[in-house]
């Protein structure tokens, strides 16, 4: 608390980015947790939350007649553009912000004073969810070809990777040592994905420190191991993610990639993706160009090109192909590296795992993904995401680029994945969030120390019990679409921008109806009508055998238009005319004839009647009534004050 | 028939089909005077694949010499059979579909070629299949088209006290692109509509297109008026404008061209309404691009998609500087400031550019979507273009003569209707369940603008359309689309009528590639296409449950 030193400023005026003319006024209040904006609306508390530990930038522009400008940028991507009337108020609030949303210690963050209304018993039981190991299991490991190796047990061959690893049954200790002895920061190659059907395997690691021409005879015994792990192949292929240039300029530092002649029977390859540093500068391109005020399409257009953005997404999708298909196709192991073998090869990696494996495409198999290769692989979080104020030069979007890849294969086949857009979206913004504890630190080893499990409440379980949020209601499958290795197009015009994460709070840019919610609500509907024509016809069938005469069933009425305009009131809000006029019609006198309010509900309108569509809305018989709370533009304006969602977002 | 003088080689056998999507299959092609048809030689299977010659935008021909050939074929045990030589003709239609013929026979190859490229020039359209069209569940007897202004004008009783319906224009002498009834203010005569008539381009003078129900605002179209240099006046039209909009303090024309191309037009002859001649309208300019420019837009995007380098930097230069993407803004803005016009502002609009038959029945068409939900029903959808562009006369026949692909020289080639299809697929990406017609219409629609077995989109105008008996001897593509299977295709099954208005947004981030139709014939439309399969499957089941009980 000590930190805030403002803790209230009135009348301050919230811009809205996409049509200025929507712009509200209210008050902020600073929090240990939280900046709240509450509008000044009579009779509605419209509220905007922003969790300090989101805030990614906070900025300060010179003031001018109407008050001094505060811009705040939030890693979930959301821009609040404040006004603040005087000065030395902007002054404090931004002074207080800056240090809020950059803790100096894992203390400070939100995870650990985060206490929903859960007991320990239950707190515990949220880790124990999902577990890693049994996603080996799944795979058939261990068996005669894999084991469970307990060389890392104490952390002691590589203090990144995690204590339980899988590798090559003919693997002994001292070669595993060796081994992790040539590679840096000891991250020597160990299985990610292992097929049960033709023994091929991925396998991670990290650069071998080979230089210019040294040798490690245990690290190519190790490689051996893994070919020999796979008895139908006589080759494996060695990937080295980076582009050629990058590994070559490793080679003065005494790293390097594998010679081809010193390995038998490996196939080298280079795929080049870019390092951290061109991701940042890319996304951060990118993300100017996503809040131009009012862009030309050619604008646009050209920044999206100039970011290199997509292209990028393209590299890390190429690369997971190329390892699947080897897999699938050829039954050939793969070992992948980059440099440290926690940026690139995490995304190569899970990007493989989910065109291989259908199981990866479900709510609990996508979860599995990211708590084995990148936070059990000591993908650094911390570092990545910014969580402690740190080395910005650390700080990159890889994570966004793996869900972005994911997104861009359902886009492509829309039957093949159980969750949907908005479980991405959510499992994004609590990557940032530190609201709980599975992304905090930066390998397994630092998460014991702080003991996360002790103390935090875990994402997976929360995202389970809220799962009918983030079912895809086109998951087929057995749909042929959904069947084994996914083959997508990588032709350019198949990646599209992704508006629903970078431009998420622009709620103008976005459709104004959701087929996903009609077609969840109808679903629903149907499986409740399914289940009372079987009741009724086995009551029929009873009737029948009691009484001896057929019985008319008595009709239930369901009103078959429930749905769609369920949401209207968030249609009315958003459904108003864009900004075509560029200045024409609003100077003109008519202005006055076509007030804003004719059309655009309030905002404590829309606050009443999105609460009361929540219990008395058009038709709980059919279990639908509820649909506007699952809409993505009100998201966030109904959920429970509680729960987390509300926490850092728009009220 | 005279076709037959084009065709020298009527039937090959032994023919390779490759077409997107589909393995090669062998078989036999058959040309006829309006068809390439080609019949698959596997056993068991009768695959035929039928082909509009009127489809074909261009064809690629390349003869091969033995060698080539037979090393293709060298493992197929064909090689032998072909004698001398072989030879490929690529044919690439205006749905955007490439296909590829390889023929035995470099005589018969050049000889197929020859035939597909004299008869997909033919442009006598009495000599269309449309005119030799004849399904068994049609009779040339049945009611031709949806809509007429008489229809429309008896519909609309409201409009009765101010407007009426004219038929000065009967023997299409006053206006020759204008169907023989307009509606008009009550209080201008026939006589003074001929005097409009004479002031406007092409006689295009004001008519009424769309009446605002909520607030009994009208949108109005015409051409440009001929002030030229010496800023000529006819207060006849003047009147009339002055007509639509007594009572209500102001109107507003909408002027499709920027204001430089305005002016520039007065100096040919044209012009535009100069604030001092009519004091109560104000002029909105919005540059829209037309002709020629929106073609080679077409033609740019249409290479972009076909690119195969596989580069991300150079498809999205290619697809900004295609400028398609822009155009689609643009058309959606300023029917989005017609809309805004008219029902928020409350006043009468007048939209044209240059000959009132582009542009400005491409805004005034997307107005009346955002506006009017009876618009938006399949019936509505389809009865407004045939007022809007079939009635209203734009030149079908010259502007989609060609598509992207021809090598042909540009003429009057410009794929405006496209432009509109892409737009309304656009609202419907964006109000899913709004509209109550499917992708696949607009899918259809954009097929058979360029190439049908029906009359609708057949010549320019209404008048030419009656001197070769279109309504008489052709089949309604609109009534075809009406048949209950039809009627069931392309319909939304998530269709839930609205009588809000829809306000599409035009953010660059809102407005996507229409992939459905330029990249119809990859495999990603494949899966979209399947996943739409799926949504019409669901509701259907929920429909038939929610029915029985």
């Amino acid at each position: 608390m000590e930190h805030i030193r403002l803790p209230k400023v009135e009348n301050v005026r919230l811009l809205d980015r996409v049509s200025p003319r929507r712009s509200t006024v209210g008050t902020i209040y600073l929090t240990a947790t939280h900046t709240i904006f509450v509008e000044n609306a009579a009779g509605a508390r419209n509220e905007t939350w922003v969790l300090h530990s989101l805030v990614s930038s906070v900025e300060k522009q010179a003031a001018t007649a109407s008050g001094c400008p505060l811009i705040i940028h939030c890693k979930n991507f959301q821009v609040l553009h404040f006004v603040i009337p005087r000065e030395p108020e902007c002054h404090d609030v931004h002074l207080s912000l800056q240090r809020l949303s950059q803790p100096e210690s894992y203390e400070e963050l939100y995870c650990f004073s985060y206490k929903p209304n859960v007991d320990e018993e239950e707190r515990r039981q949220e880790w124990d969810f999902l577990d890693v190991n049994t996603d080996y299991s799944r795979m058939g490991l261990p068996n005669s070809l894999w084991k469970l190796s307990p060389v890392n047990q104490h952390y002691k061959v590589s203090d990144t990777y995690p204590a339980a690893l899988f590798v090559p049954d003919s693997a002994a200790p001292p070669v595993i040592v060796g081994s992790s002895k040539f590679r840096s920061r000891g991250r020597f190659p160990t299985l990610s994905y292992y097929s049960r059907e033709n023994h091929a395997a991925i396998c991670r690691s990290s650069q071998p420190l080979s230089g210019f021409s040294a040798r490690c005879l245990e690290d190519e015994q190790m490689l051996e191991a893994i070919l020999r792990s796979n008895p139908r192949s006589d080759f494996m292929y060695v990937v080295d993610t980076r582009p050629k240039l990058n590994a070559i300029a490793n080679r003065a530092a005494g790293k390097g990639y594998e010679n081809e002649d010193n390995y038998s029977n490996i196939k080298f390859q280079f795929i080049g993706i870019e390092n951290i540093h061109v991701m940042r500068n890319s996304q951060q391109k990118m993300l100017d160009v996503c809040e131009l005020r009012s862009p030309s399409m050619s604008h646009f257009l050209e920044g999206l090109e100039s970011s290199g953005w997509l292209k990028h997404i393209k590299a890390v999708l190429d690369a997971g192909i190329f390892i699947a298909k080897a897999v699938a196709e050829e039954g050939v192991s793969v070992l992948v590296h980059c440099s440290d073998g926690w940026d690139r090869t995490a995304q190569v990696c899970s990007v493989a795992c989910v065109l291989l494996d259908p199981y990866y495409r479900t709510l609990r198999g996508l979860m599995v993904l990211i708590e084995k290769d990148w936070v059990s692989f000591g993908h650094k979080f911390s570092h990545r995401c910014n969580h402690l104020v740190g080395d910005p030069k650390e700080v990159s979007p890889i994570i966004d680029q793996f869900l972005e890849c994911v997104w861009q294969l359902m886009e492509q086949f829309p039957c093949a994945f159980e969750f949907n857009e908005r479980f991405l979206i959510t499992i994004h913004s609590h990557i940032y969030s530190c609201q709980y504890g599975n992304f905090i630190g930066n390998n397994q080893r630092e998460r014991k120390e702080l003991g996360l499990c002790e103390r935090t409440h875990s994402l997976w379980s929360y995202l389970m019990t809220s799962q009918v949020d983030y079912i895809n209601p086109l998951y087929r499958p057995d749909h042929s679409q959904t069947q084994g290795l996914l083959q997508p197009s990588t032709a350019p015009y198949c990646f599209k921008f992704w508006r629903g994460l970078y431009n998420r709070f622009d709620r103008g840019m976005h459709p104004r109806q959701s087929v996903e919610d009609y077609l969840s609500a109808i679903q629903e509907e149907t499986q409740q009508l399914e289940e009372q024509l079987a009741s009724h016809k086995q009551k029929i069938a009873q009737l029948e055998q009691e009484q001896g005469w057929p019985v008319t069933q008595k009709a239930t009425t369901f009103d078959k238009s429930p749905t769609a305009w369920a949401h209207g009131n968030d249609f009315r809000l958003a459904n108003t005319p864009q900004d075509y006029t560029g200045g024409f019609i609003t100077s003109s006198p008519c202005q006055s004839k076509a007030p804003d309010s004719s059309l655009i509900l309030l905002p404590q309108e829309l606050r009443q009647t999105s609460e009361s569509s929540l219990s008395n809305g058009s038709d709980q018989e059919s279990g639908i009534a509820d649909l506007s709370c699952r809409s993505p533009l009100s998201e966030d304006s109904t959920r429970d004050p509680d729960s987390d969602e509300a926490a850092y977002s728009t009220a | 028939m005279e076709f037959y003088e084009h065709i020298k080689t009527a039937n090959v056998e032994d023919v390779v089909l490759r077409q997107p999507l589909h393995p090669p299959t062998r078989g036999t092609l058959c040309i006829t005077g309006h068809h390439l048809l080609f019949s698959d030689r596997e056993e068991g299977s009768s695959r035929q694949v039928l082909l509009l010659i009127r489809n074909i935008d261009a064809i690629e021909k390349s003869v091969e010499n033995l060698l080539a050939c037979s090393s293709l074929f060298s493992n197929a045990g064909h090689s032998e059979r072909i004698s001398g030589s072989s030879g490929t003709i690529t044919i690439k239609c205006k749905d955007l579909r490439v296909l590829q013929l390889d023929i035995p026979g470099m005589e018969q190859c050049l000889n197929i070629a020859h035939s597909i490229e004299t008869l997909s020039c033919l442009d006598s359209v009495s000599e269309m299949y449309p005119f030799f069209y004849r399904p068994s569940d049609l009779s040339l007897q049945d009611q031709w088209g949806l809509s007429s202004p008489e229809k429309h004008y008896s519909q609309m009783k409201e409009l009765h006290d101010r407007w009426r319906l004219s038929t000065v224009n009967t023997d299409y002498s006053v206006c020759p692109s204008y169907p023989p009834a307009v509606i008009v203010p009550k209080n201008t005569d026939d006589d003074m509509l001929k005097k409009v008539a004479k002031f406007r381009q092409g006689g295009r003078f004001p008519v009424l297109c769309y009446y605002h129900r909520k607030n009994g605002m009208v949108i109005m179209r015409s051409s440009q008026p001929l002030t030229g240099a010496n800023k000529k006046r006819c207060r006849e039209d003047e009147h009339l404008l002055q007509a639509v909009i007594s009572g209500s303090d102001k109107g507003y024309v909408i002027d499709t061209r920027s204001s430089q191309q305005a002016l520039q037009a007065r100096m040919t002859g044209g012009g535009f309404e100069s604030k001092s001649c009519y004091s109560s309208w104000k002029r909105l300019h919005r540059q829209m691009e037309r002709g020629k420019a929106l073609q080679e837009s077409l033609i740019k995007l249409v290479e972009a998609c076909g690119d195969e380098s596989h580069n991300m930097d150079r498809w999205l230069s290619k697809l900004e500087n295609s400028k398609w993407l822009s155009h689609v803004q643009t058309a959606l803005s300023t029917a989005g400031l017609l809309a805004e016009c008219v029902e928020r502002d409350g006043h009468s609009v007048l939209v044209h550019g240059f000959e009132g038959t582009e542009s400005t029945l491409l805004i005034s068409t997307l107005a009346q979507l955002i506006m009017d939900s009876s618009c938006r029903t399949l019936e509505g959808f389809l009865a407004l273009l045939e007022r809007e562009w079939v009635q209203a006369g734009h030149p079908f026949q010259q502007r989609c003569a060609h598509s992207a692909y021809s090598h042909a020289r540009l003429q009057q080639e410009s794929p405006v209707f496209l432009l509109l299809l892409d737009c309304v697929w656009q609202l419907g990406r964006q109000f899913p369940l709004a509209l109550g017609f499917s992708e696949a219409l607009l899918l259809r629609l954009a097929t058979e603008a360029y190439a049908s077995n029906y009359g609708t989109f057949l010549c320019n105008s209404h008048r030419e359309r009656c001197a070769i008996g279109v309504m008489e001897k052709t089949h309604c593509l609109f009534q075809a689309l009406l048949r209950p299977r039809e009627r069931n295709y392309y319909s939304n099954p998530l269709y839930e009528p609205t009588e809000l208005a829809i306000w599409p947004s035009v953010h660059p981030q809102s407005l996507q590639l229409w992939r459905g139709f330029f990249l119809r014939w990859t495999e990603c439309a494949r899966h979209l296409e399947e996943a739409q399969e799926e949504i019409r499957n669901m509701v259907i089941e929920w429909g038939k449950l929610a029915q029985l009980s």
